[in-house]
């Protein structure tokens, strides 16, 4: 199994969702992820697979196909950037209330408004905290790499027809477009219809004679129903939460002081922790890979093996930091460390920051 | 002579009009006299004739028709306020061989939805659209609509609809020829012009949205967009009978019924 | 080792097409790599630049404010990153249409005539490939063989018959690269 080849993140990206036998892909051009839809129209997978790639006229309705489509039992993905995943806002909730399964990518780069084209992790509270309204949540994956670029298009598809959920890949402009090494899937058929069918028989396939019409809406007037569907959405969300919460921890096992970063700051984290180990402090690395669900119950373990400090490191002005505080309870020091604009931080000022604002000398 | 029990009528020999079997029990919740109701049960009725129930697939629209799904018994879809073309776009990229239609009103396809509505009909989607046109936004309480009539009075244009000042200067806009519009683009196979007044115009918007279904199933691409000029008695606060003899003198004028384009060519009058 | 390379010049040189091949290389030999290209809104004419990392760890950060290398192909490419080499690093240099030549004295800097090369080659696409081979020649992290690995898998298919001219441009940067 598997294909090593160099790509660039969204070309992973874009290649997984091939070989996981998605049925298409929906999406409007921003930077600094067009190589995903550029990458799809020049592989045309529907020679290779029937999957279908559309340039949709704007992302609004990019997301609306998907949740169509979704909403009809396929396999569906788009992807956008920061302001693009702005305008997707609104099919995002719609999905949410729906509860339709899909996949998409923001590639996130800095903000607000057309901010920079460079990476950036402000998109944080968007993405875990609901962007659009209502009481919602969607599991977001945080990949630090670009094999994960790829891997997490398999699982993202996963998790969402098991929960009927929206998995969002939360990555930024680095991530996406660097190029490193990646193993790629071996190629997956597409489901038939029958197996839609018979998987998935609350989609929108065409209703079977004497059997009930299926309806996918997220509109319920009648108070006490709707209630009733947001205490369901919230069961659904808690038992995500139990079962699929997913982190990594590098040398956290003795570690009196943890840097809690993702995606592309849990890279610089980890540089900076072999720096600060070659001076003898004991630092690890927490790095969330669901950002949400958020591992809070794996920051509480490490306070109860005695963890006296954490340092949220993003690449935005404090956003994760609230939830390492809430997980923190008090219990352990919690501080935010952030570059922004573009700009990514260097292991030696981590290192500083860690020193300064965590240990404390 | 003994007296006529209702049992007495209720016969299979008396029946001369039944519900399609494809729309179900509940009950409309559209106003007496609203041309929604007649446009619901003949596509009801297209879609049993052509036996396709099992196969199509509605997109509902936000506006007065938003729970449509309610009323047919085939599978449906609500859409986000005028993105029923985009979910239209989604189902049938993904599942060629069904049949997918929208139902939209004249704020839902024509103001928030007009992207969605030109580029669905630019690709030339293999879809079918149904377009009910009241001029006037029905659900949220008589608002002004992209096709509201120049003088027109409405809740948000209560001196009436004056597209500019006398000056010259831009006030509240002309009323959209969404249709014209959509007719001009090289991805429209069908554009036609109906309404449901009256017993003969029923038949012959039967014909077109009937027509409009079959060429979705006999060709690979190309919009087949049906608008149905209709009527808001409620919120043109008239009584149905004068709403439609309203719409004849006031909307045929500037929405003249009859086929636009058939087979990809514009129809010149 | 760690090797951190900034390569820089104008949009069309081949300047990212060469970090491709240097990354490949490097995959060819058994090093992690990344390739981290500049993004902005110029398409044509404006300079391109590419953060190479090639390194037996795995690479933290793709995107770095100093290098331990900096291939320079153009002025203002030099004017901007002959500041970020480490002291102790490298600059290497195409001394066309450079107007000042870099100044500093804590680095190691070299010049190879690349465009000049390319066009005695009778083929200016090369140039890129000439640049590479000067700076396998003064930094030598990856061997030729991997190279010639690296070309076949970042060239397409049908671009496999102008391996063995692309491995001979090689040869001439290594051979005519000079200390500055």
């Amino acid at each position: 199994m598997g294909e090593l080849k160099l790509m660039k993140g969204n070309e992973a990206l874009a290649e997984a969702a091939i070989r996981y036998g998605a049925d298409a892909y929906f999406g409007y051009p921003i930077t600094p992820q067009s190589e995903v839809i550029e990458y799809l129209s020049e592989q045309n997978p529907y020679e290779r697979t029937g999957m279908v790639v559309l340039q949709a006229e704007s992302e609004v309705a990019a997301i609306n196909m998907i949740y169509a489509a979704g909403a009809a039992g396929k396999r569906v993905m788009t992807s956008s950037s920061s302001p693009g995943i702005s305008l997707k806002q609104e099919g995002i909730t719609y999905i949410a209330g729906a509860e339709i399964p899909c996949v998409y990518a923001d590639v996130v780069r800095g903000g607000p408004g057309l901010g920079t084209i460079q990476p950036s992790q402000a998109d944080y509270f968007q993405a875990c905290k609901g962007g659009g309204h209502g009481d919602y949540h969607q599991i977001v994956l945080a990949p630090a790499s670009v094999q994960e670029m790829a891997d997490f298009v398999a699982l993202g598809f996963d998790l969402a027809f098991q929960y009927r959920i929206a998995t969002c890949i939360l990555s930024d402009g680095a991530i996406g477009q660097m190029m490193e090494k990646v193993v790629l899937p071996d190629q997956k058929p597409r489901m038939t219809e029958e197996e839609i069918k018979a998987k998935y028989p609350w989609a929108t396939t065409g209703r079977k004679r004497g059997t009930p019409h299926r309806i996918i809406t997220s509109l319920d007037l009648d108070s006490n129903r709707m209630e009733q569907h947001n205490r369901h959405l919230q069961e659904k969300y808690k038992e995500i939460a139990e079962k699929e919460t997913r982190f990594e921890e590098i040398q956290c096992d003795d570690a009196e002081y943890v840097i809690v970063a993702y995606g592309s700051s849990a890279r610089i984290a980890q540089k900076t922790i072999q720096l600060g180990r070659a001076e003898g402090m004991k630092i690890g690395l927490l790095r969330p890979i669901t950002l949400w669900p958020f591992p809070t119950k794996a920051i509480e373990a490490l306070i109860a093996k005695g963890v006296k400090g954490f340092l949220s490191l993003e690449l935005s002005c404090g956003q994760m930091i609230e939830d390492v505080k809430l997980a923190c309870n008090g219990r352990a020091k919690a501080e935010h460390f952030g570059r922004v604009g573009g700009i990514i931080h260097t292991p030696e000022e981590v290192l500083e920051a860690m020193k300064k604002q965590i240990i404390g000398e | 002579m003994s007296e006529i029990t209702l049992q007495d009528i209720i016969q299979p020999e008396n029946l001369v009009y039944e519900k399609s079997k494809l729309l179900t029990d509940k009950r409309f919740h559209y106003c007496p006299g609203c041309g929604h109701g007649t446009v619901h049960r003949i596509i009801a009725e297209v879609i049993e004739e052509l036996g396709i129930d099992e196969e199509t697939i509605g997109i509902a629209p936000v506006g007065c028709a938003v729970m449509a799904y309610d009323y047919f018994d085939v599978d449906f879809q609500e859409a986000a306020h005028g993105r029923a073309p985009a979910l239209a776009t989604g189902i049938k990229r993904v599942w060629p061989n069904k049949v997918v239609f929208t139902y939209q009103g004249d704020g839902d396809l024509a103001a928030i939805g007009t992207a969605e509505t030109i580029h669905a009909c630019n690709r030339g989607e293999n879809i079918t659209m149904i377009f009910v046109n009241n001029g006037i936004y029905g659900m949220t309480g008589g608002q002004m609509a992209p096709t509201t009539l120049e003088g027109m009075k409405t809740a948000t244009t209560p001196y009436g609809r004056k597209p500019q000042w006398e000056d010259g200067t831009p006030n509240n806009g002309f009323p959209l020829q969404i249709t014209k519009l959509v007719a001009q683009l090289p991805g429209t196979r069908f554009v036609t012009r109906q309404a449901v007044y009256d017993a003969a115009k029923v038949r012959n918007c039967k014909k077109a949205i009937k027509k409009a279904f079959q060429n979705q199933m006999e060709n690979k691409n190309g919009v087949n967009f049906v608008e149905i000029v209709s009527n808001c008695n409620s919120n043109w606060k008239m009584s149905a009978v004068d709403a439609n003899k309203w719409l004849q003198e006031n909307m045929l004028p500037v929405y003249p019924l009859g086929d636009i384009k058939d087979n990809f060519e514009l129809i010149n009058k | 080792m760690t090797e951190e390379i900034i390569i820089a010049g104008f949009g069309g040189q081949g300047v990212l097409s060469m970090g491709k091949i240097l990354a490949y290389s490097g995959i060819m030999q058994d090093k992690e790599v990344s390739w981290m290209p500049s993004y902005g809104p110029e398409m044509r004419g404006g300079t391109a630049n590419v953060t190479v990392i090639v390194s037996d760890e795995r690479v933290c950060s793709p995107i770095l404010n100093a290098f331990d290398t900096a291939v320079i192909l153009n002025q203002q490419s030099l004017d901007k990153f002959e500041s970020k080499v480490k002291p102790g690093g490298y600059l290497l240099y195409d001394p066309n249409g450079i107007t000042h030549n870099p100044t500093r004295k804590d680095i190691h800097i070299y010049s190879i005539e690349g465009a000049q090369l390319a066009s005695d080659m009778g083929n200016a696409k090369v140039f890129n490939m000439i640049i590479l081979g000067a700076f396998l020649k003064i930094r030598p992290i990856i061997d030729n063989k991997n190279v010639e690995e690296g070309l076949r898998h970042s060239l397409p298919e049908r671009a496999h018959k102008l391996i063995p001219l692309n491995m001979q441009a090689v040869q001439v940067g290594m051979d005519n690269v000079k200390e500055a």
